[in-house]
C-alpha cells in the first residue's frame, strides 16, 4: 500500500450532543475562574481540567452552585500515584468525578501534589466526599484538610503503609509475613 | 444526657441481616439510635491492586468478585472501560448477548435482595420463592460459562465464547414464566399489612440528602430522582430499547421495594426484546491484535500463530490516557476510572463501586430511629460487602 496510514483516531464522539455543552462549561470555567485552570486536556469524548489545591473549593463550589452548570452529584473521588509514569512529579494526582444530574454532564478535577502537601477536603460541598477521601488517605497516604473524621477505612487502624502507592509491593508486606511467621 | 443513659451496641461483622461482613457500633438512647458508625474492610482484597498488576484480559476474573450477585455487570462496566481506552466497538451479537445476560444478571440480583431483605424484617418465604428463579439464572450462567457464580464472560473485544447450543430456549422458558413469579412476589409482600408497617416511612431520605450523599441506583430513584445511566448515558445499545424507569416518590424502604421490584419486570422487557434480537454474527472485534484468531486458523497461517503466541504471552497495550466509564449496575452507578500508560496493564484502576456510596447513606436514614428499624434499612440499600472493600 502505497498511501501513508493514517495514524489512530480516537473512536468518532459517540454523542455529539454532549460535546456542545462540554464546552460550555470550560466557557463558563474561563470567563469566571480562568486563573485557577492550570490545563484541560480532552481524550475520547472526556474533558479534564487540572487544578492547583488552592483553587479546588472556589471552583467546585461554582460547579455546584452555577445554575446553568449544577453539578451537583459527586460520583468519585479517588487517587493516582504517579511514581512509575514518565512524569512522576509532583508525586499523586487526586481525581474527583463531577455529574450534573440535570445536563446530564460529566466532568473530571484534577490536582496535583507531592509527599505531605494537603488537600482542601471537599466534604463541605458534597457530603459524599467523606469516605471517598477517606479511602484515598487510606490508600495512598493524601491529607485532606478540614476533612471532619480522616481516618483509614478499609485498612485495619494500625496498619502501616499505604497499599495503592506503586512501590508498595502487590503481594502482602513483609512484616505481615514476619507476624505471621513468629 | 449523660453517657450513663446510652448504651453502645456492635452490630456485626458477624450478623446475619448485615449481608456480610458489615459492623456497627450504634449509640442507643434505649431503642432509639443516637449514632451510627458504620467500619468496613472485613473484606478487603486489594482488587484494584491486583488489576493493575496485571494485564487487561487478566483482570476480569477479579472484578467477578467484587459484587459477587451480579459478575457480568462488574465484567461489563471493566470491558466497556477497556474498550473506551482503545477505542474500540464490539460487534452487535456481542452488545444483545451482553445487555440479555446483564438484565438477567440484574434481576438475579435483585431476587437475592428481595429475598434476604424480605427474611430480615420476617417475611420467611419470599426468601424460598426467589432462589427458585435464581437456581434457574445460575444454570443460565452455567451454560454460557461453565460457573454458576464466578462467570467472568465477557472480554474486552466481545465475548469469552459464543451461546451453546439451546440456551436460547433455555432463556426463553425462564423469560417466558417470570412475570407470574413477580405477581407471586407482590402478592406476598405489596399489600401485606406486616410488610407496609415495617417499610413505610422507615428510612426516609430526602431528595437533597440523597444527591449530597452520592446515592445512585434504585435508591437514589426511590426518592424520586431520574437518574439511570442506561437512559442517560446509553452504552451497549441500551438506547435502542424500550423500558422505563420506575420511580418512587418518599424515599423510604417501601419506595426503594417498590423501584425495585418495578426494574425486575423492566428487565424482564429488555431481555425479551434482545434475545429476540439475536442474529448469527460474529461475537468478537475482528482485530487479531485484540482478540486470539480461531484455533483452526492458528494451525494453517504463520500470522495467526504469531497473533496467538503474542496475545497470549504479553496481552495487548492500550494508548496512554485515562477514561471513566459507567454502567447501570443492580447496585447503581459503577464506574470504572482507567489511567493506562501505554502499556499491557492497567496503570491505575478505579471502581467506583455503588454499594460503597450507599452505604454511607445509612448513618442519615437511621439515626433518631428505632433500632429494629436498622436491619430494614441495610436491606432497602441492598449492599454487597465484596464491593464496598474490593
Amino acid at each position: 500500500m502505497a498511501e501513508p496510514r493514517a495514524p489512530l483516531e480516537p473512536r468518532p464522539a459517540g454523542d455529539e450532543a454532549a460535546a456542545v455543552p462540554e464546552s460550555l462549561v470550560l466557557q463558563r470555567l474561563r470567563a469566571q475562574l480562568g486563573d485557577a485552570l492550570a490545563e484541560v486536556h480532552h481524550w475520547r469524548n472526556e474533558t479534564t481540567v487540572i487544578l492547583a489545591p488552592r483553587d479546588l473549593l472556589r471552583v467546585c463550589r461554582y460547579l455546584r452552585d452555577e445554575p446553568d452548570l449544577a453539578f451537583d452529584l459527586l460520583s468519585d473521588v479517588t487517587a493516582v500515584d504517579r511514581l512509575q509514569l514518565p512524569q512522576s512529579s509532583p508525586r499523586f494526582e487526586v481525581v474527583y468525578h463531577l455529574y450534573s444530574l440535570q445536563f446530564r454532564r460529566r466532568l473530571r478535577l484534577k490536582l496535583r501534589v507531592d509527599e505531605g502537601e494537603a488537600v482542601p477536603t471537599v466534604t463541605g460541598i458534597w457530603p459524599t466526599a467523606n469516605w471517598h477521601e477517606r479511602e484515598v488517605f487510606d490508600l495512598f497516604g493524601v491529607h485532606f484538610e478540614g476533612h471532619p473524621d480522616l481516618r483509614r477505612i478499609l485498612m485495619p487502624e494500625d496498619w502501616e503503609g499505604h497499599p495503592l502507592r506503586k512501590d508498595y509491593p502487590v503481594e502482602a508486606s513483609p512484616k505481615w509475613w514476619e507476624e505471621e511467621g513468629a | 444526657m449523660s453517657s450513663l443513659q446510652t448504651m453502645t451496641l456492635n452490630m456485626g461483622p458477624q450478623h446475619p441481616s448485615t449481608h456480610g461482613v458489615l459492623r456497627l457500633v450504634l449509640e442507643l438512647d434505649g431503642e432509639v439510635v443516637l449514632r451510627c458508625v458504620p467500619h468496613i474492610g472485613y473484606l478487603h482484597t486489594g482488587i484494584e491492586k491486583g488489576v493493575e498488576s496485571k494485564r487487561f484480559q487478566q483482570g476480569i476474573p477479579l472484578t467477578d468478585r467484587m459484587d459477587y450477585l451480579a459478575p457480568l455487570s462488574n465484567n461489563l462496566a471493566y470491558v466497556l472501560a477497556v474498550e473506551k481506552a482503545l477505542g474500540v466497538t464490539v460487534p452487535e451479537r456481542a452488545q444483545v448477548i451482553r445487555v440479555l445476560l446483564t438484565e438477567i444478571t440484574r434481576i438475579k440480583s435483585h431476587l437475592v435482595w428481595l429475598g434476604t431483605h424480605a427474611m430480615d424484617i420476617g417475611a420467611m418465604s419470599v426468601f424460598l420463592y426467589c432462589f427458585r428463579e435464581r437456581e434457574q439464572i445460575l444454570d443460565l450462567y452455567e451454560a454460557v460459562s461453565g460457573q454458576r457464580m464466578m462467570s467472568s464472560y465477557f472480554r474486552v473485544g466481545g465475548l469469552a465464547a459464543d451461546l451453546p447450543a439451546g440456551f436460547e430456549q433455555q432463556a426463553q422458558a425462564f423469560l417466558q414464566a417470570f412475570p407470574d413469579r413477580v405477581a407471586e412476589y407482590e402478592a406476598l409482600l405489596t399489600k401485606n399489612p406486616l410488610w407496609r408497617q415495617r417499610t413505610i416511612g422507615i428510612g426516609t431520605i430526602s431528595r437533597e440528602d440523597a444527591i449530597g450523599l452520592g446515592l445512585t441506583g434504585p435508591s437514589l430513584r426511590a426518592c424520586g430522582v431520574a437518574y439511570d445511566v442506561r437512559k442517560a448515558h446509553p452504552y451497549s445499545g441500551y438506547e435502542t430499547y424500550s423500558f422505563e424507569v420506575p420511580l418512587g416518590r418518599n424515599g423510604d424502604v417501601y419506595d426503594r421495594y417498590t423501584v425495585r421490584v418495578a426494574e425486575m419486570t423492566q428487565s424482564h422487557r429488555i431481555a425479551t426484546q434482545a434475545l429476540g434480537r439475536l442474529t448469527p454474527g460474529p461475537i468478537n472485534v475482528a482485530d487479531p491484535k485484540l482478540v486470539p484468531p480461531p484455533k483452526p486458523l492458528v494451525k494453517k497461517s504463520m500470522e495467526a500463530l504469531i497473533h496467538h503466541f503474542k496475545l497470549y504471552a504479553e496481552g495487548f497495550s492500550a494508548p496512554a490516557g485515562e477514561v471513566y466509564h459507567a454502567i447501570e449496575a443492580p447496585k447503581g452507578e459503577l464506574g470504572v476510572y482507567l489511567v493506562t500508560d501505554g502499556s499491557n496493564k492497567p496503570y491505575r484502576v478505579h471502581f467506583r463501586a455503588p454499594s460503597f456510596v450507599n452505604l454511607e447513606a445509612l448513618s442519615k436514614m437511621v439515626e433518631g430511629r428505632l433500632v429494629a428499624d436498622v436491619v430494614a434499612v441495610i436491606g432497602s440499600l441492598d449492599i454487597v460487602l465484596g464491593e464496598i472493600d474490593r
